[in-house]
């Protein structure tokens, strides 16, 4: 019997696909679960198989894509989250445009010190420059969000689709396997796993991140192609001869995508977060590397003091992670044929 | 029904060990945990090797899960090394994780699903909006930052509660610790039910009872509601034990001396039958939550039947 699922309460109207595509949000924390969640509206094929929907007064009907391009460029929140990330991209890139100091050059005796002319954001209990520390804090988190989020994309859409386009004992036990992922809490599995590390750059961070976050985006992947694989186009593709690897990138991977590209957006943030986090638990980035986390962790202790240090680093991670979310969140209402 | 729950049952097994044997794998490569009883010193060789005898860690790492798990089901999760057993510290610990874990259960159902309700019957009006946004900030501040910035208002600025929480850890005292703990969730809940009602809301069933002249609070709460919880029940049992988990960062930030603590202690100290043993019963109570879950479903959706 099939095991009811969020979007399909009643068992029997769920097909196979609607019954796998089920993501029991789990695992990775509170914050992927909303990825999941909201990467669940996607399982169904964005539009009609058959012809466009909704070609609007046009003559030339427009792709899915291209629709929600449309969409999006009219969307504030799309185009107000754009423009933070491309500038958080900007400054992880070349952080010295906004800020001329060096983020390890602190002074002690102006440990704790409030804002300054020249030092706007004060001074953390080290006597580094919070400003500074901030702007150079960006490239940490845009990095890990960013590669963790294409190795998990990668693994995951490569594993999950082969598993939903090929079936039998390999998809059985690769959900198995996502399923035994999915009982681990991550923060714990970082603990364990990061606290062993004494390399102290990101590639651990990222390399762990991958690690726990591929079988989220392998039961998106996997569901929805599943549902992409019963479309007729691909009944079609197959009956003419073409070859599976055929069937598979130019058939249904661009008609599979939508979803993986939802959740990994949102996903994006959360890794920031989690990234931050497990700095802040002193297991992530170890100073002298530069990383919010690592900041807030550090402020923590004397917070009464000087309460600035700790909240200038987490209101920039704060606005990064919203900001990923809310492109996410936009960039899903464009793919969503339910809201058209 | 019975059927339905071995099946089930059984499905967990391979979950529990492969979970638990991935725990264990990587608590090993966690490096060497006599290294971590002699403290800074360098251990003598004779005295490692003899402790080494003496915890089974000359055998391969299999042997050693096996044995594990042999004695963890006999009741006997080992000794700390510093002597105490284990299950000693759960004694302790899981009360108060517990305590904790229900407190943020309780502000994720009742505050997430009455603020779920009332903006998914209100759809874009100005309430909706507002609590919109509010989730969506939630959702975007992490945890440790929210514990920190309430830790430093209402306990230090406004002196409304005791900053850190005592050790016996009365449910008085962890109450913000417990809304810290429970506020993405309770994003996420917010979310899940606004979408459900708001989805549901539509349907035939809701226009019938309307029609048929029941109240609205009846209309809500008997027919719209229960047929809006499912995800949202599904979201919340597997909330459960990343709720247990999740409690490290909080539990550190309020210096709760719970499962979050003993973990973090475990780790740092590098005690391998601590954390296997506490990660152990996280998993299980994940899966027993899962279960209980998917026997709710029938409860809510009468529609639904176990074979």
């Amino acid at each position: 019997m099939p095991e009811p699922t969020p979007e399909e309460p009643y068992p029997a109207g769920g097909g196979p696909a609607a019954q796998d595509g089920a993501i029991a949000p789990t695992g990775m924390g509170g914050a992927m679960d909303l990825a999941a969640s909201e990467g669940e509206t996607l399982e169904r094929p964005p539009g009609g198989p058959d012809g466009p929907d909704g070609p609007g007064p046009q003559d030339r009907p427009r792709s899915l894509w291209s629709d929600a391009w449309h969409d999006l460029r009219r969307n504030p929140v799309f185009l107000l989250s754009a423009l933070v990330i491309l500038f958080l991209v900007v400054i992880s890139l070349w952080p010295s445009l906004i800020a001329s100091g060096n983020p390890l050059k602190c002074d002690l005796a102006r440990a704790q010190e409030g804002s300054r002319p020249g030092h706007p954001f004060g001074f953390d209990g080290q006597g580094c420059d919070v400003y500074t520390r901030t702007v150079y804090g960006a490239r940490t988190s845009v990095t890990v969000g960013v590669l963790s989020t294409l190795g998990v994309a990668l693994l995951g859409s490569v594993l999950g689709g082969l598993a939903g386009f090929f079936g039998g004992a390999g998809d059985s036990v690769l959900s198995r396997i996502t399923d035994i992922f999915f009982a681990i809490p991550v923060v714990l599995g970082g603990l364990v796993l990061l606290s062993v590390i004494t390399s102290n750059t990101v590639w651990p961070v990222i390399g762990f991140i991958v690690l726990l976050g591929w079988p989220q985006i392998s039961r998106i992947a996997r569901g929805s192609v599943i549902t992409a694989r019963q479309n007729d186009y691909v009944l079609a593709a197959r009956a003419l001869g073409a070859s599976p690897s055929r069937l598979l990138l130019r058939h249904i991977a661009p008609n599979a995508v939508a979803p993986v590209i939802v959740v990994a957006t949102i996903a994006l943030g959360t890794y920031i977060a989690l990234e931050a986090t497990l700095s802040f638990l002193g297991v992530g980035l170890k100073p002298p590397s530069v990383s919010w986390g690592i900041d807030i962790s550090g402020a923590a202790p004397y917070v009464r003091n000087a309460p600035h240090a700790l909240l200038w680093p987490s209101g920039a991670l704060a606005v990064t992670v919203l900001a990923f979310i809310m492109l996410g969140d936009a960039v899903r209402d464009a793919l969503d044929p339910k809201l058209r | 029904m019975g059927r339905y729950v071995i099946r089930r049952l059984l499905q967990m097994v391979p979950v529990f060990i492969g979970a638990t044997l991935l725990i264990f794998l990587m608590v090993n490569v966690m490096g060497d945990p006599i290294a971590g009883l002699c403290g800074d010193r360098e251990c003598d060789p004779a005295t490692a090797a003899q402790l080494r005898r003496e915890f089974g860690l000359d055998k391969p790492v299999w042997q050693q899960y096996l044995t594990y798990m042999g004695n963890v089901f006999t009741g006997d999760f080992g000794t700390a090394f510093n002597g105490q057993p284990v299950t000693e510290l759960m004694g302790t610990a899981f009360p108060v994780t517990i305590r904790l874990t229900v407190i943020a259960l309780v502000f994720e159902v009742v505050v997430g699903i009455v603020l779920g309700v009332v903006t998914g019957l209100r759809r874009g009006r100005p309430v909706d909006t507002a609590v919109l946004v509010l989730t969506l900030v939630v959702i975007s501040v992490p945890t440790f930052v929210t514990g920190l910035l309430l830790q430093l208002l209402l306990g230090v600025k406004w002196a409304w509660i005791r900053p850190s929480v005592s050790s016996d850890a009365p449910f008085g005292e962890l109450i913000l610790p417990g809304l810290v703990l429970a506020s993405v969730s309770l994003a996420y809940v917010t979310r899940l039910t606004r979408t459900s009602i708001a989805e549901n809301r539509r349907s035939d069933y809701v226009r019938t009872a309307i029609a048929k002249g029941l109240p609205r609070r009846r209309v809500i709460t008997r027919h719209l509601l229960r047929n809006s919880l499912i995800p949202v029940v599904t979201f919340i049992g597997t909330d459960v034990g990343a709720l247990m988990g999740g409690a490290i960062v909080t539990e550190r930030i309020f210096n709760i001396h719970g499962v979050g603590y003993q973990l973090y202690q475990g780790i740092l100290r590098q005690n391998t039958q601590t954390v296997v043993g506490f990660v152990t019963v996280l998993v299980l109570v994940f899966l027993v939550a899962n279960l209980l879950v998917d026997l709710l479903y029938a409860v809510l959706d009468p529609r639904i039947r176990y074979a």
